[in-house]
């Protein structure tokens, strides 16, 4: 503090100059860019042009690429395999989280501490630690080659952030509200359907926009689980395809803006909440 | 977080509001019923079969009949290829943390609260972290390709007078360095946007009152923004540690590993020994190590922070 105190020196104004903020950021931002710049710029041109002038704006752009791979089943399946994973996923976290994140934010019983923590352990242990055994457990349940296998354990692994963002955002919902429900004859599960869930739907959306990139994203859970070509999702899709066709680097490149679309879509829509859900898990959790 | 007295006789305070009697325990175990399932199911019972598992020298057909006792482990910890492993994760972690963290924190202190343009910086830094890893490792691969021709880096690194095209993912020295920097690609924004916030949680006033003071720039920085981020910078390098231990996708779409184990990281290490030799009870020795570090992990941060909460 007494540093703090000393330096009363005219200088102390001196914020870096606005110049030097913009051309950091301006740096980072060509860093960021630069990836994604390759990528549409290499999938709007034919597989020679990415050889010999990669590094030039494809004018005039060629849609042959894009074509050739909206064209190709496959990529349609893995389309809609995708998007049922991720719909049934995030309907499961959201339902399932917010029943149990209820009964913590409003009902005190013995033990409860304990079983929090036991609803809370997914925090501590990421997928990517506890595959094998799942691959073990699914293979027992029958459920490799089967979405379902994928949907049950995505769900089971997004349910524990999911949980503690909603518990915290209902104990903010002023109990009174409860004892006013319950004088106008609403029950429990009444209260929580009509009252806590229509009142709690910006932490709701944060969770069901965290669960929806998630699954969408997962390459581990369907890679270890599925084997048939027509389940593959996008991301296991992907990864074969450039296994496949490594060498064409236009197609590939196609291949990645395609599959990145939907999820810059629906970022640009739910960037806010996005952003709510992952700071509200991180820093409340 | 808000906390309930939890004195003995006052453990029901909350129910004095309550209208609803505790009698309707039904409701209550069919609220939680479904989670309790999914979690035992799929976290706590394969966890601990995998425990099982680890005590066997089991191929994944049959069952496990050849106890082996911890044989796993001692071959594990004696594998030089493991140890990589292990030595690439603290490597990914220090880098991470010395590296990775301190350029979000700049970032986010430069971007602050009122730069123009904010929203559009933030958004871009961002942008990476919705695009899935399989996408990243593809167009860094396109990026690092080792053919000046091809890959962009090393044509760009051709312009430039002194320095020689690199192998970079091919090359032993070079390829954790490179896995490191689309790591840092795909995740500083994560670690820029919870300083962000963490940023605009700190009451202006303080900030105010302190430049009355006459507290520079780099001062206000280190004792008044740093220490009020404190709760911030804990989550966000528990995240990036617990990260680390993740890392699975990028390396084996880059890399495989190689070349000659160089980039061999534990997960890949486990899948390849789970998934691609199928030698499952190894794997599971594999994946209880990953567990306990990921434990011991968790709970020294929890120590660390609710500390915090009792001196708050």
């Amino acid at each position: 503090m007494a540093a703090i105190m000393n330096s009363k020196n005219d200088s102390s104004r001196n914020k870096l100059p606005f110049i030097i903020k913009y051309i950091i950021l301006i740096i980072a931002s060509a860093f960021i860019l630069f990836p994604i710049v390759v990528i549409v710029f290499g999938a709007l041109k034919t597989r020679g042009e990415f050889m010999t002038i990669p590094y030039i704006p494809p004018i005039p752009p060629k849609w042959d690429n894009l074509k050739h791979i909206l064209s190709m089943p496959i990529f349609w399946y893995m389309l809609r395999n995708s998007l049922l994973v991720m719909f049934t996923t995030t309907l499961g976290v959201v339902l399932i989280a917010s029943l149990s994140a209820f009964v913590f934010s409003r009902v005190k019983f013995r033990g409860q501490n304990l079983l929090f923590n036991f609803f809370t352990l997914g925090l501590m242990f990421p997928v990517t630690v506890a595959i094998l055994p799942i691959y073990l457990v699914i293979r027992q349940m029958g459920l490799t080659n089967n979405l379902i296998g994928v949907i049950l354990v995505q769900t089971a692994f997004q349910l524990s952030i999911s949980i503690v963002i909603l518990r915290n955002f209902f104990m903010s919902i002023p109990v009174e509200l409860q004892d006013v429900a319950s004088i106008d004859g609403c029950n429990r599960f009444k209260f929580f359907w009509y009252i806590i869930l229509p009142l709690s739907r910006p932490a709701l959306s944060a969770v069901a926009s965290l669960a929806m990139v998630n699954s969408w994203n997962d390459l581990l859970v369907p890679l270890v689980l599925i084997d048939k070509e027509r389940l593959w999702t996008l991301p296991l899709g992907t990864m074969q395809f450039q296994g496949q066709y490594g060498m064409d680097l236009s197609l590939v490149s196609a291949f990645l803006l395609l599959t990145a679309i939907p999820a810059l879509i629906f970022y640009l829509f739910a960037e806010r909440q996005l952003v709510s859900g992952l700071t509200a898990g991180a820093l409340k959790g | 977080m808000k906390r309930y007295p939890r004195k003995n006789g006052q453990i029901r305070s909350l129910n004095i509001h309550s209208p609803w009697p505790l009698k309707d325990n039904l409701t209550i175990v069919l609220f939680l019923l479904p989670a309790f399932l999914f979690l035992s199911l799929f976290l706590v019972y394969p966890i601990l079969r995998s425990a099982y598992y680890s005590l066997y020298n089991w191929k994944g057909m049959g069952p496990a009949v050849d106890f082996i006792g911890l044989e796993n482990f001692k071959r594990l910890f004696a594998d030089q290829i493991f140890l990589k492993a292990v030595k690439n994760g603290i490597f990914i972690i220090v880098f991470s943390l010395a590296i990775q963290l301190p350029l979000a924190m700049a970032l986010a202190l430069i971007i602050g609260r009122d730069i123009p343009g904010r929203a559009f910086f933030r958004a871009v830094f961002f942008m990476p972290y919705v695009l899935s890893e399989v996408i990243t490792a593809i167009m860094w691969l396109i990026i690092y390709n080792p053919n000046p021709n091809r890959g962009f880096l090393n044509a760009i690194i051709n312009v430039i007078p002194f320095l020689k095209p690199q192998a970079w993912l091919a090359d032993t020295r070079l390829v954790m360095p490179a896995i490191f920097v689309v790591l840092t690609w795909k995740y500083i924004g994560l670690h820029m946007l919870l300083y962000i916030t963490g940023l605009q949680n700190i009451p202006r006033e303080i900030e105010e009152a302190a430049l009355i003071d006459g507290v520079n720039n780099p001062q206000m920085v280190a004792y008044i923004t740093l220490p009020l981020l404190s709760g911030t910078i804990k989550t966000s390098v528990y995240l990036s540690i617990l990260g680390s231990l993740q890392v699975y996708a990028l390396v084996w779409i880059m890399t495989r590993g190689g070349p000659v184990n160089a980039s061999e990281v534990m997960s890949t290490y486990m899948y390849r020994y789970s998934f691609v030799r199928f030698e499952l009870g190894y794997g599971s020795a594999v994946a209880i190590v990953m567990l306990l570090i990921a434990l011991t992990f968790s709970i020294i941060y929890l120590r660390l922070t609710h500390r915090e909460e009792y001196l708050a």
